[in-house]
């Protein structure tokens, strides 16, 4: 049983290192940024498919927690609170290394927060919104949740485009690279390339195992169960609206992570980031995927994802999202990939580990 | 003083009629088909775009009519396409398929019309022209915009009450399998609702063009701000939705005094959640009916 | 010992009022029955029994502790457990998995345990699993377990959601209508279930159209009509009671 589950895993962390080592021999080398790039959006989108297709709840807005925790990332390590070097508080904060001494493009000496304790600030701050917005919004269901949780994402990305603070219509650039190890960061530089895509692709097995771990357990079932038929899984003892508001938060902070990382990495981040066409994307990429489907949903993230940030759909580039999405919807509504690699699966697997098992 | 005021009350006004006619179209498909057109305010946009097209080379009239019976003919071939023949389709799926498709709408309007703003003329008069009621002076625009948004939906409300059609539809909103059963042609009502919601938005969206222009891109601003009135005045409602559009449109007009411009959609947006958080059946709509609709 | 009291129940909706003023109790380990003409007030007994819908007036009380008012989830907490009038099992889901969920509310693996894969979580899911295969065992439809539930007999999905039911080691089981739709051999087995389960010690409270299955199994009967109580009863005393039997006049009751 165990090992069934890891086959999958073991083939991602496969996959991951002969692609690297083919764009090697290719010397194709800049592959790997768009590659790292989406791995970060697929976290977005694996989190969004746990929330979707285990817990059935849609949500029209998860760009705006993509931006939320990009952009405090970006505020917060972009911060120069040098003039208020001599201040207790500061160098307090400085001695716990929350703050930190850096030089900025120009040679000046600047104060700002640690990359490390923006992630955490960031991650903390997803938590929280996501848990005051999921309380009322998670009571809602169809249409009405995907409107609020639509409004949501309009409401951030009004934000992040009219305040100053956020760099408007700029957004915000100069953000420092993210310090992991000694000589290892995570940021656009060509010589940290390979360590960047490794590292992108590490979260994004991290990820994978804990969320396979969880479909696979008590919790995954029981969401299985408010997916399949509410009512009933309430009178099993399923607290359902905790239920659904965990996993709202679960992928609201993967969705934050992904983007403290990608904003290093891409050194700074902008409003488009938390567009609504980019949450509908991300709804797409799970649709196509199949939303009962991780797997599914990470290899069309990869496609869709690689073939977009490498510009093969051009000017139509949301032309294309919008057409998968209604011919998706029209001729395949459980996915493209979901149904077929499970029947795949079911076929190579006399016993799969859904059924019987004694 | 008074004069900012009236400007802008005159402004909300003319902007919640919009809100209002996108928001009764919203209520016609719905009350028909139980689905939440997410592509509603492309019809608004499509309007807009297809009249100033024609009027290249057609009268003012002539372009409004043909914008309309266009976007007319664009709703129902919509649904004929893509919505006729699914089967009892899950609320997600039309959702997402609705979602889909105001995507592609504005796509290909993109790629028609490009980025520029257009708008249609004046109906009548210029920009500066202005009537004067008591010490306040209004574009005649604005009368149109007014007058021909209250005239559809006076006229709305004589066809669903007063026409055979009209108690046709509604009679398939109540119940559809027993509307069936009397021999109304579901099929053919629910694509009789895509071609008037159609119609009246791209009306809508003509009519206002001049004060407001018309951009590839206003379809999604549009439809949000339209369910918004919708689920303000009571998903169904469509004589509640007039009163919403208005109450949406002053309240956004006057936002301004309180905050900056950039943060403007936010208000419409507030409203709709604080809606569907305290009272989603809506200011005017009823709590018990409202459970009985399947979401 | 009254497992269960129902102290002066009322619901209304709108202009309807749905139960009016209903009293009684459920002596522990006996199986009670509640019947009554269509409309009389029995599904909505039980949704304010099982927590789905909340009393306007009146207590429930549950092993002591007053259970109106709270969520259905904490209601099973306290060993109520349920089956529904039209079938509720979990789409996209196989049988077995679908009991399986029955022992969720003995069960305490959450998120982080479910995402680590804690040993003791995966302990846990082996006993739940186990659990259920017995379950499924008792009933009779073990060899059902790998098929996909929606996919199974009308009959065999009943026996599926008493098994979900039974999961929970409830001290009470609520069964709405477990012979609707059933076949009378069918009906039989059912009854045979139905004491089995009283067997194991689980009081049961049952909703039900048919005579012949309550007159059969049930130790003592209430009758609702037009949502107030006009009998509370042993058998053959309702049997013979001339208000029910007004009430129940030219219906038809098999």
């Amino acid at each position: 049983m165990k090992t069934r589950r890891f086959i999958p895993i073991l083939t991602l962390v496969a996959v991951v290192i002969l692609v690297q080592l083919v764009t090697q021999v290719v010397a194709k080398e800049f592959y790997l940024t768009q590659l790292t790039m989406t791995a970060y959006y697929s976290l977005i989108v694996i989190g969004l498919c746990l929330l979707m297709g285990f817990a059935g709840q849609i949500s029209l807005g998860h760009a705006g927690f993509f931006a939320i925790g990009g952009y405090t990332s970006a505020v917060l390590t972009t911060l120069d609170l040098s003039t208020f070097k001599d201040a207790v508080f500061v160098a307090l904060l400085t001695k716990l290394r929350i703050l930190t001494d850096r030089q900025d493009l120009y040679g000046h000496a600047l104060v700002s927060v640690h990359p490390w304790a923006a992630c955490i600030v960031a991650a903390l701050l997803a938590l929280v919104i996501s848990w005051a917005i999921g309380i009322p919004v998670l009571k809602l269901k169809g249409h009405y949740l995907a409107m609020a949780t639509l409004g949501f994402g309009i409401i951030i990305y009004s934000i992040v485009l009219g305040t100053q603070r956020f760099g408007a219509a700029d957004g915000i650039s100069g953000v420092p690279p993210f310090p992991l190890l000694p000589g290892i960061s995570v940021s656009g530089g060509s010589s940290l390339r390979v360590l960047n895509y490794y590292f992108a692709w590490l979260l994004v097995t991290a990820a994978m195992i804990l969320l396979v771990n969880l479909i696979h357990s008590r919790v995954g079932r029981a969401l299985r169960a408010i997916h399949g038929a509410e009512d009933a899984s309430n009178a099993m003892g399923v607290d359902t609206a905790r239920y659904k508001l965990s996993t709202f938060m679960l992928s609201a902070v993967l969705a934050a992570i992904a983007g403290v990382f990608l904003t290093h990495f891409n050194g700074g981040i902008g409003p488009s980031e938390a567009s609504i066409i980019k949450s509908v994307r991300y709804v797409a990429i799970v649709a196509v995927g199949g939303m009962g489907s991780l797997w599914g949903t990470l290899i069309m993230s990869v496609v869709l994802n690689f073939f977009s940030l490498r510009g093969y759909f051009g000017t139509f580039d949301d032309a294309v999202f919008g057409s998968i999405l209604i011919l998706i919807m029209l001729f395949a509504p459980d996915g493209i990939i979901g149904s077929d690699l499970r029947k795949l699966i079911g076929k190579l697997n006399p016993k799969s580990q859904m059924a019987n098992n004694k | 003083m008074i004069e900012l005021f009236f400007q802008y009350l005159v402004a909300g006004l003319t902007y919640g009629t919009i809100y209002a006619i996108v928001g009764i179209g919203f209520n016609i498909i719905y009350n028909t088909t139980g689905i939440i057109n997410f592509a509603q305010g492309e019809f608004v946009m499509l309007g807009g775009m297809i009249a100033v097209t024609l009027h290249g080379f057609l009268p003012l009239p002539f372009a409004v009519l043909g914008a309309v019976l266009t976007t007319m003919i664009i709703g129902g071939l919509i649904e004929i396409t893509f919505i006729r023949w699914l089967v009892k389709p899950s609320v997600l799926r039309m959702i997402i398929i609705t979602i889909g498709l105001s995507i592609l709408i504005r796509e290909a309007a993109l790629f028609t019309w490009g980025e520029g703003v257009r708008s249609l003329p004046y109906f009548t008069g210029n920009e500066i022209s202005a009537l004067s009621i008591g010490s306040v002076r209004i574009s005649p625009q604005v009368v149109w915009s007014i007058g021909v948004c209250s005239i559809i939906v006076l006229l709305l409300n004589l066809f669903f009450k007063h026409t055979m059609l009209g108690r046709e539809m509604r009679a398939c909103a109540a119940n559809r399998d027993a509307a069936a059963l009397c021999g109304i042609p579901t099929r053919n009502m629910i694509t009789l609702s895509f071609v008037l919601s159609a119609g009246i938005g791209a009306l809508a969206g003509c009519v206002v063009s001049p004060i407001t222009y018309t951009q590839y891109n206003i379809g999604a601003g549009l439809a949000i701000k339209g369910f918004t009135v919708a689920i303000l005045g009571g998903l169904g409602n469509s004589m509640a939705a007039v009163a919403a559009g208005f109450i949406l449109g002053i309240l956004e007009s006057f936002s301004i005094w309180v905050l900056p411009t950039a943060y403007k959609d936010t208000i419409s947006i507030s409203i709709l959640l604080a809606m569907l958080f305290i009272r989603p059946s809506g200011l005017f709509g009823n709590k018990e009916a409202m459970r009985l609709k399947d979401f | 010992m009254s497992l269960l009291e129902i102290k002066n129940i009322s619901k209304r909706f709108g202009g309807l009022q749905a139960v009016k003023d209903v009293s009684f109790s459920v002596r522990k380990g006996s199986i009670k029955a509640v019947i009554g003409p269509n409309g009389a007030g029995k599904t909505t007994l039980f949704n304010l029994v099982s927590g789905f819908l909340y009393p306007d007036v009146g207590a429930i009380i549950y092993q002591g502790v007053p259970i109106n008012g709270k969520d259905p989830y904490e209601i099973a907490g306290y060993g109520l457990s349920r089956t529904f009038q039209h079938i509720k099992l979990f789409a996209h889901m196989t049988a077995l998995e679908n009991v399986m969920v029955g022992c969720h509310v003995r069960s305490r693996a959450g998120f982080l345990a479910g995402m680590l894969n804690l040993p003791w979580a995966r302990r846990e899911e082996q006993e739940i699993r186990d659990k259920a295969h017995a379950m499924m065992d008792l009933l009779g439809i073990a060899h059902l377990s790998g098929a996909e539930a929606l996919s199974l007999s009308y009959g065999q999905q009943r026996a599926v959601e008493l098994a979900r039911a039974l999961a929970s080691s409830p001290t009470m089981l609520l069964l709405d209508e477990p012979a609707a739709g059933l076949n009378m051999r069918e009906t039989a087995d059912v009854a045979k279930l139905i004491a089995r389960v009283r067997d194991l010690g689980i009081t049961v409270l049952i909703v039900e159209h048919d005579m012949s299955l309550v007159m059969d199994i049930s130790d003592e009967i209430v009758v609702l009509s037009y949502g107030e109580k006009i009998a509370d009863d042993v058998p053959r005393a309702v049997q013979t009671n001339p208000e029910v039997v007004r009430v129940y006049l030219g219906e038809d009751d098999a």
